[in-house]
């Protein structure tokens, strides 16, 4: 392995970006990219995860057992999801309310356990948090960029994520309307077979650009 | 042999790990979100009957043992005297049970308002008993002591048309309150002034 920190880093941003490369974690992708403001939530919650347990995982390589990996990554994994599930309820309650189910289901997101299994217990520690960043960080920029999609088309709207945060720092209204009073939304694309067709056309211009 | 024995520590010795560390994210963080959840489902019912009260009800609630069930009241202070509680009973309604916020002024026995927490009415028929803000002002100034019915029923409450066991749901909820409250009732003044400003 010759790639640098930095490559590991930026390979989870366009070479390896989950959700359109590997086709890897499509439930939450799928379910929670309505509005910008799930899509970015989920996507955060996505990379504090990864990057926890992609590290633990390298701390832990040379003392887990092959034949019990799994279950012992599955462990790492739900520790840190519940402690995500707990704070956020904590903290944003509100944003608890919307992404509900798909936090516990953060546990089963096969990016995460994928990333366990193909990356971290098989390198160091500095360079398996690179990945789960980099990858984090793709995986949130996707959900991003197809929730924004869905949700212009959907609902004519573009939601800010974290509201009371973000809001009042620009001045502006939580959730943006883009069109006109005329406008009639899609509602196909904010329902799950729109989701599919997006990600279908996303992953194609995807390879338009990127393929040779 | 000497796998298996290595397998079962590792794998024990991190699940207690784990378990210790969500016991002690859950100790941390079980009041906040106590905080959290009543704000969200119980706090906007909660803050409207008690308009223009000096402190935050969600933070000032003290919980009485009334007989097997533990019921939370929310203090409201005005002019510096905690003289007003809110509190919750339930009604049995069209799709299950209404969960029906009352507020009462401790001096003088009147309702300050009411409002609906939780229902499984029909949206845009009872679901109005929520959102309908002249059904919900009808209560507000009654005496806690006189049963409250809808008038069907030869009470003094226009039901929301469309939803009259709705409405009589709420009626029952707020009557069950007044009997709640004569029960309780040197009680409830005795821990609230504990809250006093």
């Amino acid at each position: 392995m010759a790639k640098t920190v930095v490559q590991e880093f930026t390979k989870g941003l366009w070479e390896e970006v989950p959700p359109f490369r590997l086709v890897l974690g499509l439930c939450p992708v799928l379910a929670v990219t309505k509005t910008v403001a799930n899509g970015i939530g989920m996507g955060i919650a996505t990379t504090f995860v990864l990057v926890c347990s992609n590290i633990l995982v390298s701390v832990l390589r040379k003392i887990i057992p092959s034949q019990v990996r799994v279950p012992i990554f599955i462990i790492i994994i739900a520790t840190f999801v519940v402690v995500v599930e707990l704070v956020m309820q904590a903290v944003a309650y509100e944003l608890f309310l919307l992404l509900g189910i798909f936090i516990p289901l953060i546990v089963v997101n096969c990016i995460i356990l994928g990333r366990a299994e193909a990356f971290a217990s098989k390198n160091g520690v500095l360079p398996s948090a690179a990945d789960g960043l980099g990858m984090g960080i793709g995986f949130t920029i996707s959900l991003g960029v197809l929730s924004a999609i869905r949700e212009a088309f959907g609902s004519g709207t573009f939601s800010i994520p974290f509201p009371e945060q973000l809001a009042p720092l620009f001045g502006i209204d939580p959730v943006i309307q883009l069109f006109g009073p005329s406008f009639q939304p899609f509602t196909f694309m904010v329902e799950a077979p729109g989701a599919f067709v997006c990600l279908g056309l996303m992953l194609a211009v995807m390879n338009l650009f990127g393929k040779k | 042999m000497r796998d298996v024995i290595r397998m079962i520590v590792v794998l024990a010795t991190l699940a207690a790990v784990s378990g210790f560390v969500l016991w002690g994210v859950k100790t941390g963080t079980a009041a906040k979100i106590e905080y959290q959840q009543l704000k969200f489902v119980k706090g906007p019912a909660i803050i409207e009957i008690l308009q223009g009260c000096t402190n935050d009800p969600i933070v000032d609630r003290f919980k009485i043992k009334d007989g097997e069930i533990e019921r939370s009241f929310y203090v409201g202070v005005f002019d510096g005297k905690a003289n007003a509680v809110a509190y919750e009973t339930f009604g049995k309604g069209f799709g299950g049970d209404i969960g029906v916020m009352v507020g009462v002024n401790l001096e003088t026995d009147e309702l300050l308002g009411m409002g609906v927490t939780t229902h499984a009415e029909t949206p845009g028929l009872g679901s109005r008993a929520k959102d309908d803000p002249s059904f919900r002002a009808q209560f507000k100034g009654l005496s806690i002591t006189e049963p409250m019915k809808v008038k069907p029923d030869g009470g003094q409450i226009d039901a929301v048309s469309g939803a009259t066991i709705t409405s009589r749901g709420v009626c029952q909820g707020v009557t069950d309150s007044a009997e709640l409250y004569s029960r309780l009732k040197p009680q409830i003044i005795e821990q609230a002034r504990t809250f006093a400003q």
